[in-house]
């Protein structure tokens, strides 16, 4: 009586994602970033700290692509050594935020009640306040530098995530799979963590995308004000203040990191939007 | 009943629609006519292609896909006509409500606006006399003080009194016929009786056809004239309700029928036709119902059967049809 | 005849909150009675089918019984045990024994589970099976309800509406429950699906010696597949009896009228059904006595100021009406 055969409509992922120019840069640009951040050395043709006095701000050349800054150093080494800098950014500056906010929300959307009312006052305090105001007021209390500027977004960042989870978790409550699993007698961990938390990550994860373009962008910001990575270490922002003194005669000095920030943005929108579309269950 | 000649004629209507690059048969050579005053039943499974049926008619398929065939309404064919003069035709000589009454009433405006723009766009009523037309619609289809509910939005309305609404809204523009899919699919029996009363009285009224879409084989015994039983995309039978029912010729109708369960032994097995209806894309070369079908002979593999006459206004699909003695016995 | 649930008195009633009027006003909060005392006992092996409109609580009644929703009053007796007293919530092996399927088979199932994931979860979790011999029991389940071995690799949207609610019916068995509640398990089916799942809940209660609520709007259904019925309208039960019974001699005026209003597959009984005035009263606001007495053609006086017990009548099972005995005196 049952019928024996399905259709076989399941794409893979790969053709999927072939399917989509978008997402394939999005991929192209992310993955040669990384590859850049774990081995600047290889890529970098000169050493990012030799200084040069006989070749200080040279206009792009055959020699130095993106020319040389105001102690001669090769400017195209130091924004290939500053992608380590900036893709740890990207990662450290998020993670410990998409995690307490994925925990955080998902059990405040899970159980309710007081816990949420009062995640709730969390979120009106933080989201009323001027994001970067409170991440500078975290900054210059703890002190400039990567470490503490990591600290300072990840304690103002998971609230937004939470928010985000939590939101989710309640609209996969809606359906029934979720009943299903309390009436099937499992443990409200296993709810939580193996049947909601799947089903709600997507919109976190694409969220995450857009927000590691945003982290690289603030940790820039950071650095250009002389609150996040402290020169003499190659940082796209510090690299940007080094050469803004300069920004008519010597342009390259600025506008090359400026390119690599906005580079790296669009490739983790590109993926964003891309993992949006591949992670939606289907059906 | 129905001995006016018909309003709307449809002739070897084929709809195609598009996926991954691939047709979809919707529709195959699909033909029925309707007539002032007559109640006609579209019944099928989803699927079938009674939806997409009312879907083509009314213009709203050729936006997704390709219908060809001819729709003759009151002799013009609707199907070459550009959008502009069809849409002179939709909603105001023939309207169309839909299963989900909610979905179909724009949230933010009130029932009275909904109903005086409908009246605005497909009559020519003063300001005035619209209002007038307004409260006479919303009495006519039973909803009690009618000229205080104009004001109210459409969350304020339970479910049987939106289907109403959306009748009343249907109505205001005195259209010759009414498509109706699954009018009451999303509405509780006592509901639905009173919702196909009214439609049945105001048909009467009116003198006004109506296509009714549904799955439900009780719901078509109660209210149409005529049926159409559709499989696949096509129509598989037809005829005068009373004899399609009593005496079902084809298998299909049979089996549909014997899978209700009415007048069984209770808590015995219900009978269901073996398999599942085949994709759209995976059509069988013959026969589409014959890969399930008890009575399925040679010819059914290779050839498709076409509607034939058998009897008096019934028309079956079938080449080994079921005869009077085994459809009782079944 | 072992009655192996009791259901007692059950209220519940979802406070909407108060709004800022009701503050200015000094009007308490707006509450939706769900349910308003529900009695009920399942008996050993039966198929109990509770029918009723949309909204009249049949579906809160079911995820009431299986603790998906408490109570605001009343208890649910499991083998003499009040399931929600404060050590038995705990007990997991309550949701074990006492199962349920849903109506939609499109939201039931974790959309990122396989097939084989959802049923193995369940026999881990339970210990239904020592590990290594969950992979042949999946097999069995799946063969239980008529699904190929193939499902097993496949993710619910592959399947149809009808596989789905299989796939269902196999996650509930797999914890080998003693109740089944089925709410609207094959509302969301075509006919011929209905029928081929209504045939294998039949012959899975025979082999498994199942009890089944069947919980249903469709009455041609509740019919077939019932051996007692219990008609919910507004949070009350207002008849229950043998389904046979109840079905060609309904008793109290709502069940008359459900009936009536149900379409006939012959087309000679038309035009000679009851018809009900009205609508389905909210339950924000609930009428006083009788919650039928607005839409009821024999209301009195009397209905609409006292409450109707469920009492038994003679022929029937028990009616919950003032007027049963004219009523059906008439007929």
């Amino acid at each position: 009586m049952s019928d024996a055969t399905f259709p076989t409509d399941r794409p893979s992922l790969l053709r999927m994602a072939l399917c989509k120019p978008g997402f394939m840069v999005g991929i192209l640009i992310i993955g040669f970033s990384v590859l850049l951040a774990i081995f600047p050395g290889f890529f970098a043709p000169y050493d990012p700290n030799a200084l040069d006095y006989l070749a200080v701000r040279q206009p792009p050349s055959w020699a130095h692509p993106f020319g040389t800054d105001l102690l001669g150093r090769d400017s195209l080494s130091r924004v290939i050594w500053a992608y380590q800098v900036n893709m740890q950014m990207a990662v450290f500056g998020t993670v410990f935020a998409l995690v307490t906010g994925v925990v955080v929300g998902a059990l405040v959307g899970y159980y309710r009640g007081i816990a949420d009312l009062i995640f709730g006052r969390i979120v009106d305090a933080v989201i009323t306040f001027p994001f970067l105001v409170l991440v500078i007021a975290v900054v210059a209390v703890l002190g400039p530098g990567l470490i503490n500027m990591y600290i300072a977004i990840s304690v103002v960042y998971w609230v937004y995530y939470a928010r985000l989870m939590r939101a989710e978790v309640i609209a996969q409550m809606g359906n029934d799979y979720a009943a299903a699993g309390v009436v099937m007698g499992y443990s409200d961990r296993r709810i939580i963590f193996r049947h909601l938390l799947p089903n709600a990550i997507t919109p976190v994860v694409v969220y995450w995308m857009t927000d590691m373009a945003l982290v690289i962008l603030l940790g820039s910001s950071l650095g250009y004000l002389g609150l996040g990575a402290q020169p003499p270490q190659a940082e796209w922002g510090v690299l940007i203040a080094e050469g803004r003194n300069f920004i008519s005669t010597a342009w390259w000095l600025s506008l090359m990191p400026g390119i690599a920030i906005v580079l790296t943005g669009l490739g983790f929108s590109l993926l964003g939007d891309g993992l949006a579309d591949l992670l939606r269950p289907r059906g | 009943m129905q001995d006016q000649s018909p309003i709307l004629e449809v002739d070897r209507l084929n709809t195609t629609f598009h996926r991954n690059g691939r047709p979809l048969p919707a529709l195959r050579d699909v033909s029925f006519s309707v007539a002032r005053g007559e109640v006609l039943g579209l019944v099928g499974e989803s699927g079938s292609g009674k939806s997409v049926t009312l879907r083509s008619i009314i213009g709203l398929a050729r936006r997704y896909g390709e219908v060809t065939g001819q729709i003759l309404w009151q002799g013009r064919d609707l199907l070459p006509m550009p959008d502009r003069a069809l849409r002179q035709v939709q909603g105001r000589e023939i309207a169309m409500i839909f299963q989900e009454p909610m979905t179909s009433l724009n949230p933010l405006l009130t029932v009275g606006l909904q109903l005086e723009e409908t009246l605005q766009s497909h009559t020519d009523l003063p300001r005035a006399a619209r209002r007038d037309r307004a409260v006479e619609m919303l009495d006519l289809v039973g909803i009690p003080s009618a000229a205080q509910r104009l004001k109210d939005y459409p969350h304020q309305f339970s479910g049987g009194m939106r289907q109403r609404v959306m009748i009343a809204i249907a109505l205001a523009a005195n259209p010759k016929l009414l498509l109706a899919d699954e009018p009451t699919t999303a509405l509780d029996v006592t509901i639905q009786a009173q919702i196909l009363d009214l439609i049945l009285r105001l048909a009467d009224e009116m003198d006004m056809g109506v296509v009714l879409v549904t799955h439900d084989l009780g719901v078509v015994a109660q209210t149409c004239d005529n049926v159409a039983v559709m499989y696949a995309g096509r129509i598989v039978e037809q005829g005068p309700v009373r004899d399609v029912l009593r005496e079902p010729r084809h298998p299909y109708t049979v089996g549909l029928m014997r899978s209700v369960p009415e007048n069984l032994p209770p808590r015995t097995p219900l009978y269901s036709v073996p398999g599942t209806p085949p994709g759209l894309d995976a059509l069988p070369p013959g026969c589409a119902f014959a890969p399930r079908c008890a009575a399925c002979i040679q010819p059914c593999q290779q050839d498709r059967p076409g509607l034939s006459l058998i009897a008096d206004g019934r028309q079956v699909a079938c080449f080994n049809p079921v005869t009077k003695a085994e459809g009782n016995a079944a | 005849m072992t009655t192996v649930m009791q259901i007692r008195d059950l209220h519940l009633r979802f406070p909407l909150g108060r709004s800022l009027m009701d503050h200015v006003k000094g009007r308490p909060g707006r509450v939706v009675q769900a349910l308003n005392g529900v009695s009920l006992d399942l008996i050993q092996g039966e198929t109990l089918g509770v029918v009723g409109e949309s909204g009249c609580g049949k579906s809160t009644l079911a995820r009431c019984i299986v603790r998906l929703y408490p109570p605001s009053e009343g208890s649910i007796l499991f083998e003499g045990q009040d399931v929600f007293a404060g050590d038995a919530r705990a007990d997991r092996s309550y949701n074990r024994r006492v199962q349920m399927m849903f109506q939609d088979p499109y939201s039931s199932l974790n959309p990122r589970m396989t097939t084989g994931q959802i049923l193995a979860e369940a026999l881990s979790v339970h210990q239904m099976r020592p590990e290594p011999e969950i992979p042949a029991r999946v097999s069995e389940l799946l063969e239980l309800v008529r699904l190929p071995q193939d499902a097993q690799h496949r993710l619910p949207h592959e399947f149809s509406g009808g596989q789905r609610q299989r796939i269902a019916i196999a996650r509930a068995l797999a914890v080998e429950p003693e109740v089944l509640i089925a709410d609207e398990l094959v509302s969301a089916l075509d006919v011929s699906v209905q029928a081929q799942v209504v045939n294998l809940l039949l012959d899975l209660q025979r082999d498994l010696g199942l009890t089944i609520l069947f919980v249903a709007h469709d009455l041609r259904l509740v019919r077939h597949v019932s051996n007692r019925v219990a008609v919910i309208y507004l949070g009350r039960i207002v008849e229950i009896g043998d389904s046979e019974t109840l079905f060609s001699a309904p008793a109290h005026p709502y069940s008359q009228a459900l009936l009536s209003a149900a379409p006939s597959l012959n087309p000679d009984n038309r035009g000679n059904a009851t018809r009900l005035e009205g609508e389905l009263p909210s339950p924000l606001n609930m009428p006083s006595g009788c919650p039928f007495h607005v839409r009821c053609p024999h209301a009195s006086d009397i209905c609409k100021s006292t409450i109707p017990a469920l009492t038994p009548f003679e022929g029937c099972g028990e009616v919950a009406c003032h007027h049963v005995e004219e009523i059906n005196a008439h007929a």
